[in-house]
């Protein structure tokens, strides 16, 4: 007999409507009455079609009514008849051209951020005897694999990391040329971005990247006290007051691209909505992306599970106000919304949790592949050279372990098509393993997904048009 | 639907597929999954064998026959010089999956020059 009962999904309110964001499609979809009270129905028993229907037309339904209801809760799987199994995701294609390449053109930096990844106590790096800087052929070989592998984009993407990424500046400029051309001889679009700590930007630097129309990221935790306290030089001094100068030149100079100011969130840099108040409307920023520091538990710069309780609310404050400026539609800096927002609209289906090591590939001054920027120099994760290319066997055992399907404490978890376990590299760090699920932060997840998704659904029901803005971003 | 209204993109997508598989084209299909007949031309008119006919407003929205019926003839045979992949010289196997029309016609998919 058919025995109905409730399919995988996330219920929530915006805007004074009921929506489900259904698992794992990641469809959203606007309830009526009559679906919400067969949605309550069933959350108590699953029921058969015909008790269903019975239940319903005694409170005042027509048969037909709920039959065609309950037909459009099976097609979105809301309502499932049968035993509850995990759909696989689907096989990834067997060519899966490139899209980015990220170039750490170095790995020296001129300040000693001790929460650093590739510096810090819990770097996974190993640049023992490997070159500093990275060599115009090296350089050019990554290009030259860049195009190699993407065959079929019509656009690739090529991002300067480091290290500090301006300290080897006459190598950008030099790739920036060399793609350019062949992009132009291969009808390929090509665009560039870098992150910069801002300390080594000048008038001249600042003319060349808004002329090129140059993608800037500056990593910046905030005003001056918060800054300081980890973002420092060798000697302990702290770096504000050399780049709050230059990071207003750029700002005032460059306006071929939006900037953004990446935070790193410690344990002295918390105060998201102060930080927030200084970099976007004290600096000018165009928008402020915020991120946890990755590193083991114990460390002093690390964020408690109360002062990750203490962010959660934060961001709810600003996310609240992001609504605000939505709702008479207006722009919001704050880009961890609207990057979500612009997910969720799409209705990504993640099964692996980033493009690490499939779409996006970061590579070493010595043109060692790494999964991504994160992991580059690191002996253990090297996927293959850009001379010699790409070693298949260990990228598929990479992206096999960040398969969500092997990450089996996911599949109860609703928010699994947006976070699909988390990063690879904060997985590495804490657990000693890349295809981990990123456990310690399940909750903040989903108590954030949950926000986001309150804050779409008001949104669309109150000022849908603003969504059409999140049409046309990119998933990342 | 009507009970549950599709609010992201991913939804829509879910909705057009349960819908396409709702209303299918029957008319270009052999009944009831019956065994496929040898292709016969069945456009709104067999003498023509066929064309891009239109309907009285001018458009093909109110032919009995859906214009996907046609466009193979416009391929296999030269029949009518609409646009339709070129089987000489660009296109030659744009019909390959495509065995007998009345059952293959969704494997005659949309050519990108």
């Amino acid at each position: 007999m058919t025995m109905y009962s409730l399919g995988e999904f996330h219920k929530f309110h915006g805007g004074d409507q009921d929506f489900l964001y259904l698992v794992p499609s990641g469809g959203i979809v606007a309830l009526d009455g009559m679906t919400s009270e067969i949605l309550e129905q069933l959350d108590q028993t699953p029921l058969s079609r015909e008790d269903l229907v019975g239940r319903l037309c005694s409170d005042g339904y027509s048969a037909n009514d709920v039959e065609e209801c309950i037909n459009e809760l099976r097609e979105v799987k809301a309502i499932r008849n049968g035993q509850k199994e995990y759909a696989k995701s689907e096989p990834l294609p067997e060519a899966f051209p490139l899209q980015t390449i990220v170039l750490n053109v170095t790995n020296q930096c001129n300040l000693s951020c001790q929460y650093c990844y590739e510096f810090g106590e819990d770097k996974v790096a190993t640049p023992e005897g490997k070159p500093k800087f990275m060599e115009w052929e090296t350089a050019k070989s990554s290009v030259d694999y860049l195009f190699a592998e993407s065959q079929g984009r019509k656009s690739v993407h090529i991002t300067f990391f480091g290290g500090e990424t301006l300290m080897n500046f006459p190598l950008l400029k030099h790739v920036v040329t060399y793609a350019r051309t062949r992009a132009d001889e291969l009808k390929v679009k090509i665009d560039f971005s870098l992150t910069t700590n801002a300390t080594l930007l000048t008038p001249t630097i600042i003319e060349y990247l808004a002329e090129n129309a140059i993608g800037v990221t500056v990593s910046m935790d905030g005003p001056k006290e918060m800054q300081d306290k980890f973002r420092v030089f060798a000697n302990g001094r702290g770096s504000y007051d050399i780049i709050k100068p230059k990071v207003q030149n750029l700002l005032a100079n460059h306006r071929t691209r939006p900037i953004a100011a990446r935070v790193t969130m410690t344990s002295g840099a918390m105060d998201v909505k102060k930080i927030y108040q200084h970099l976007k409307h004290e600096l000018g920023f165009y928008e402020v992306g915020f991120a946890p520091v990755t590193t083991s538990p114990n460390r002093l710069y690390s964020i408690n599970e109360r002062g990750m309780d203490s962010v959660l609310e934060q961001f709810n404050e600003l996310a609240d106000e992001y609504l605000e400026f939505a709702l008479r539609g207006e722009h919001h800096g704050f880009s961890n919304v609207s990057d979500t927002l612009s997910e969720l609209h799409q209705g990504v289906n993640k099964s692996l949790p980033c493009g690490a090591g499939l779409g996006m590939v970061g590579v070493g001054p010595s043109g060692d592949i790494a999964p991504c920027h994160r992991f580059v120099d690191s002996d253990q994760h090297v996927l293959g050279n850009v001379t010699t290319g790409i070693d298949r066997e260990k990228q598929n055992d990479f992206l096999t372990r960040g398969n969500i399907d092997t990450k089996y404490d996911c599949h109860e978890c609703w928010a699994r098509p947006l976070c699909a376990g988390g990063c690879h590299h904060e997985a590495f760090v804490r657990y000693g393993d890349t295809g981990h699920a990123n456990l310690h932060y399940c909750d903040w997840i989903r108590g954030w997904t949950d926000k986001c998704l309150q804050v779409y659904g008001a949104i669309a029901a109150q000022n849908p048009s603003f969504l059409d803005h999140f049409s046309e971003r990119k998933a990342s | 639907m009507k009970h549950l209204r599709a609010v992201n993109q991913k939804a829509h997508r879910i909705e057009s597929n349960a819908e396409a598989l709702k209303e299918d084209i029957v008319a270009l299909q052999a009944p009831g999954g019956a065994a496929p007949k040898v292709h016969v031309p069945m456009g709104c008119t067999i003498i023509f064998s066929p064309g891009w006919e239109v309907d009285s407003a001018g458009g093909t929205a109110g032919l009995c026959q859906p214009v996907e019926r046609d466009i193979y003839d416009c391929y296999a045979t030269c029949f009518w010089p609409a646009q339709v992949p070129d089987h000489l010289n660009n296109s030659p196997d744009w019909t390959s999956k495509c065995a007998s029309a009345t059952k293959d016609w969704r494997n005659v998919d949309i050519v990108f020059p």
